[in-house]
């Protein structure tokens, strides 16, 4: 028995139980020991708020229950302002890989330019020192007015955000490529096509794709936020929507559905990774 | 075919934090065709940046070096390299690794299945045939450092540099490689410099031994014929008076005179 407590799983899973027992508890089974909500407010927001005497918090049955209504009709389309779960989701994903390839695109071989050229990357840094640590969401009210279209604007977020660390990763992993390899170009005497595709390139892969799995991350951590702004649909727009109808067992499953699709994206770049970057 | 070596005159100065570093201090040195030359002396005496001036993967502040009477401006083909840390290239095979530099040297004149005997046999004569298709992670620290061997080797080089190929391998693997080494040397003759610390390393291969002092400031200090006949053999070398003669004088050299380093090439 010993053995199967130091199993980190079982922990994990002892750990969520004690979590969803307090849960429990402190939604109250029914116990009115929460302040119940504003008998005004639960008018003002309609029968979508909760009956009188009950805390708003669901308990995590109701969570439960909720998630299945909700993934049951996860695709089902009620004209264009009714959408299932599925279906913001593949909202948020679409434009995520949409933002995101048009960076990786731009990136990496500016990345790679720079990384080759070491005065254009002077020349170039101070831009990327400034507009790298700004917030993705401040261009928001730009990019609309420049495009006048949320959905292009909300790529543009993407690609904004994606685009210096696979800048950064690429132009570092081509300028620090292992001076001993550099050496065993020059006396082979490789001519500079042949140094970049076969020593330069293949030297930097790992640090791009490096670059690549901290841009898809961010990427998945703004998107939420920028649907919030300027959604018509996404994930982010469900979320803000269902916190406008007080829905909080819908906004729950939201977040854990955000979270699974970040851990999904993470795993398959970690994957990709794993296969192109050389072993040593 | 091997050529001829000549270093005239040549210091290096490297730039550092610290202001300038005087490595090595106007050396002279003439390597005949066809030579096998070892340069021995302490870690940090600029025996490695000497060979790296041969190779043209520096340049010297002042002096200049000759290979078959030609100024030397830079690497070329005609001088093979074989690195301390091995440096083969981890996305490639073996036989990739070292079809990369015979593709470049003779790709101009030969087709592809001429060029695929010759990276085969390069990897023949240091008997790794059965590793070419294997990455470098995937085989031993001596088979690495064959492979290096082997691609220095494939390019048909007149002179062969080694900085210390051996120094990171146990001792059976490094004598092993020393015997292929001798055994390859003897076939295709080329002009051999080898950078080493090991006294038995450079009496049993060389035919000339190049004692450096400690740096900064680095010199010749001793320059030594090795006059033992060859084929030359480990185990009845060791016996040898003539062996051990050449022995103590070279530990004499690095403990005695060369053995405090504050004194060193003043």
């Amino acid at each position: 028995m010993k053995g199967l407590f130091e199993r980190p799983w079982v922990l994990s899973l002892l750990l969520f139980a004690a979590f969803v027992l307090v849960w429990h508890l402190a939604t109250g089974g029914g116990a009115a020991s929460q302040a119940p909500v504003d008998p005004e407010y639960a008018k003002l927001i309609g029968q979508s708020g909760p009956a009188q005497g009950q805390s708003a918090m669901p308990t995590p049955m109701d969570v439960v229950r909720r998630s299945g209504e909700l993934l049951s009709h996860a695709f089902d389309r009620h004209g264009t302002n009714d959408l299932g779960i599925g279906w913001h989701l593949a909202h948020s994903l679409a434009r995520v890989l949409g933002g995101y390839a048009i960076a990786v695109f731009v990136a990496v071989p500016l990345g790679f330019a720079i990384g080759l050229l070491p005065k254009l990357y002077a020349a170039l840094n101070p831009f990327i020192q400034v507009l790298k640590p700004v917030s993705p969401l401040a261009w928001m009210p730009l990019a609309l007015y420049t495009f006048k279209d949320s959905g292009a604007s909300a790529i543009f977020i993407i690609f904004i955000c994606s685009v210096w660390p696979l800048l950064i990763n690429t132009a570092f992993g081509v300028s620090a490529v292992r001076q001993d390899w550099l050496n065993v170009s020059r006396v082979l005497g490789l001519s500079v096509w042949t140094r970049i595709r076969h020593i330069v390139f293949p030297a930097a892969v790992p640090m791009i794709l490096t670059g690549m799995r901290i841009s898809i991350g961010t990427a998945w951590f703004v998107i939420v936020a920028a649907e919030m702004v300027v959604g018509q649909s996404g994930i982010g727009y469900f979320i803000w929507n269902e916190w406008n109808n007080l829905q909080i067992a819908s906004m729950i499953t939201a977040i854990v559905l955000i979270g699974l699709v970040g851990l999904g994206l993470d795993v398959l770049l970690a994957q990709i990774t794993r296969l192109l970057a050389f072993q040593e | 075919m091997s050529s001829s070596l000549k270093v005239k005159g040549v210091s290096v100065v490297f730039t550092t934090k610290k202001g300038p570093f005087h490595a090595i201090d106007k050396i002279d040195l003439d390597i005949a065709a066809g030579e096998f030359v070892c340069l021995v002396g302490h870690s940090g005496c600029g025996k490695s940046t000497l060979l790296n001036l041969i190779a043209g993967l520096n340049t010297p502040s002042t002096g200049e070096l000759y290979c078959d009477e030609r100024l030397i401006v830079g690497p070329g083909p005609d001088r093979g390299v074989v690195f301390q840390q091995h440096s083969l290239l981890p996305w490639m095979t073996c036989f990739e690794n070292v079809h990369l530099g015979v593709r470049r040297v003779f790709g101009a004149r030969e087709d592809a299945a001429a060029l695929r005997r010759r990276t085969e046999a390069a990897l023949n004569l240091v008997h790794l045939e059965e590793a070419a298709g294997k990455y470098p992670f995937e085989i031993s620290g001596g088979m690495k450092q064959r492979v290096g061997i082997a691609r220095a080797l494939a390019i048909e080089p007149r002179v062969l540099l080694l900085d210390e190929p051996f120094g990171a391998l146990d001792a059976l693997t490094r004598a092993s490689l020393q015997d292929e080494l001798m055994r390859i040397v003897e076939q295709a003759h080329p002009t051999v410099v080898m950078v080493t610390h090991d006294v038995d390393e450079a009496i049993l291969l060389a035919d000339r031994v190049v004692m450096m002092t400690n740096g900064p400031k680095a010199t010749i200090g001793e320059d030594i014929r090795i006059d033992l006949e060859r084929p030359r053999e480990r185990i009845g070398l060791a016996g040898d008076s003539r062996y051990v003669a050449y022995r103590k004088r070279l530990l004499e050299f690095l403990f005695l005179k060369q053995g405090v380093r504050d004194t060193a090439g003043i």
